[in-house]
């Protein structure tokens, strides 16, 4: 019986540890629910730790597995962050708007999930509704980063990466609007996944952007993301934006070789805002990827300069509107004593509703109204579809485009917070894979000043083969994602 | 301050918001500072270039017009503040 050093494996190991009978899932699930129990004070990565529902999870899955069952996922454990609704277990998006809020249904990569057999330990703390790059406008407190506990370890998705990183748990989910999967990946040491949009089903995830929402994984290997993306993707009747496009097998399309492979790196990616040692880091990944037989080519994306301010009247727009189901009424937060229902409405909201999201709501609002709305919105969508084109031209002469994921290694806590505009520039290298719907995944590449860097890979519409090959062929090449914060390993 | 005071109240009110006054100062700065941010864009060469309204420029995939399943009222309605015989409570709205 070989059960050392659980929490340092992949999904993958640990699905080969399981069928080889090593150790079984209840064994598994008690040890990490072990390590969350001692780290979550330090971290505030969970909101809600399910530990009941996980071990008798694992029981199941135990048992399935001595009755001759298999399936993709048996026994193996996973954290979602907690926008994704879970029947029974509160779903609360970081807010006190859904302080209380339990789902009667499952989010369709909860369901899907849970019939490959996964183990749910518990819903992962987040920016309040995904509004924010650092994890601290969560109404539970900000997540800290296990790298350095004074330090956010980015956002919205910073609960799940820093479960994954602290070695909490071997993978989650997270979902990525404007990098909210990518960016907390880079800062966190871990692999972030986000798919082409459609490409998972948003049904059950709570919508903060609806034309950029997608939902995605956070590894510490871009197998292990294959692994979970096969279970993930695929058509949904229950979101009419899910793609109908065949699910390849993701896993088989990883040992092709990078030999031939054109590898597109964007000029402006390498400006005078990035981070030097951040800058160095790519290029010795970038120099190992041509290594391999890969051919480097500079390419121009002439728009991307405008993806941030684009996002920023696109993403808060769709925003207002989402948010407006918020209402007091039907679920959520509900203002004591209203003398009527326009004040009904209005306190439910101010109170429920966290500094970010009111601001959200408010651009939103302030670019659609009359007036308005051709000079922002309007505006905005016709730039959308300039950096879209500037992608389609760049992947007629390259497969996959490769850059830095975020400007800077992880930030302090409250360095940022002072300005919203600051804070949204965090997100200026990952913006534009949203606003164009593309595949991107975050891999780790090195360090600086002992934080983890991370190297982004974009491709096409629905090549996540492509993304997750030359990720986990760059992981062949090196151990950075081996690497463990100390205080975690 | 590209955006008034009146115009943040106009806003918040459009929006259902509720600021209290401590906090209203700082969203006038706040949202002029976004405001500003994204006014880059009245620079964008964007000529009569089509709006995008969908990342993959698609239109909406249709389903056949038949029932499909549904969740049970009550299970949706325990999550509502104030509900009476399958309705939802609100303060009185006709006098």
């Amino acid at each position: 019986m070989d059960a050392a050093g659980l929490h340092v494996r992949t999904l993958t190991e640990l699905a080969r540890g399981l069928a080889a009978g090593d150790f079984s899932a209840v064994e598994l699930t008690e040890t990490l629910l072990e390590r969350i129990a001692q780290a979550n004070e330090r971290l505030n990565a969970f909101v809600t730790v399910t530990a009941d529902e996980a071990l008798a999870a694992a029981a199941a899955a135990d048992a399935a597995r001595a009755a001759g069952r298999s399936a993709p996922l048996q026994g193996l454990p996973i954290v979602h962050k907690d926008l994704f609704c879970t029947a029974g277990v509160r779903t609360t998006c970081g807010s006190r708007m859904l302080e209380n809020f339990v789902s009667p249904y499952d989010a369709t990569v909860v369901a899907r999930m849970k019939a490959a057999g996964a183990v749910m330990l518990g819903k992962t703390n987040m920016d309040e509704f995904a509004m924010g790059s650092s994890s601290e406008t969560s109404y539970f407190g900000p997540v800290r980063n296990p790298w350095d506990l004074s330090r956010s370890p980015g956002g919205s998705s910073g609960g799940t990466v820093a479960a994954v990183a602290a070695r909490l748990a071997p993978a989650g989910t997270g979902t990525d609007t404007g990098g909210s999967i990518r960016q907390p990946a880079a800062l966190s040491g871990t692999v972030g996944l986000k798919p082409t949009y459609g490409r998972v089903s948003r049904y059950g995830m709570v919508a903060f952007a609806s034309s950029l929402d997608q939902a995605g994984t956070v590894t510490r290997s871009a197998e292990d993301a294959a692994l979970l993306l096969g279970v993930m993707a695929g058509l949904d009747d229950k979101d009419s934006t899910s793609v109908d496009h065949p699910v390849p097998d993701y896993l088989e399309a990883l040992s092709a070789p990078l030999q031939g492979l054109r590898v597109g790196v964007v000029r402006q990616h390498f400006d005078e805002g990035l981070h030097p040692e951040c800058a160095a880091r790519v290029r010795e990944a970038l120099a190992a990827i041509e290594a391999q037989g890969a051919t480097l080519t500079e390419v121009d994306l002439p728009n991307i300069d405008l993806s941030v301010p684009t996002y920023y009247v696109v993403a808060p727009a769709e925003c207002s509107s989402n948010m407006s189901r918020f209402d007091g009424v039907r679920f959520g937060h509900r203002a004591q004593d209203p003398k009527d229902l326009l004040d009904l409405y209005c306190r439910s909201r101010g109170e429920g509703f966290g500094a970010e999201v009111k601001r959200r709501i408010m651009t939103g609002t302030y670019v659609l109204s009359a007036g308005y709305y051709e000079a922002y919105y309007l505006r905005a969508q016709k730039v959308r579809q300039l950096i879209t084109a500037d992608f389609r031209k760049a992947f007629e002469k390259v497969d996959v485009i490769a850059g830095p994921t975020a400007p800077t290694p992880a930030f302090a806590l409250g360095e940022k917070t002072g300005d919203p505009v600051t804070m949204y520039l965090n997100d200026i290298y990952t913006i534009g894979a949203n606003l164009a719907g593309l595949p991107g995944i975050s891999v780790p590449c090195g360090f600086a000043a002992g934080l983890p860097v991370g190297l982004q890979l974009v491709g096409p519409h629905f090549a996540e083969e492509r993304v997750l090959q030359v990720a986990h062929q760059y992981q062949q090449l090196t151990d950075w994602h081996r690497a463990a914060p100390e205080a975690f390993a | 301050m590209s955006l008034t005071a009146k115009q943040v109240q106009h806003i918040a009110l459009l929006a259902r918001l509720q600021l209290e006054e401590s906090e209203f100062d700082d969203v006038v700065d706040k949202l002029s500072r976004i405001v500003d941010f994204v006014d880059r864009l009245q620079a964008a060469p964007v000529g009569d270039v089509l709006p995008m309204a969908h990342p993959l420029n698609q239109s909406q995939r249709l389903r056949a017009d038949v029932v499909t399943g549904h969740i049970d009222r009550d299970a949706i309605q325990a999550n509502a503040p104030a509900t009476r015989d399958g309705f939802y409570l609100v303060p009185k709205v006709i006098d």
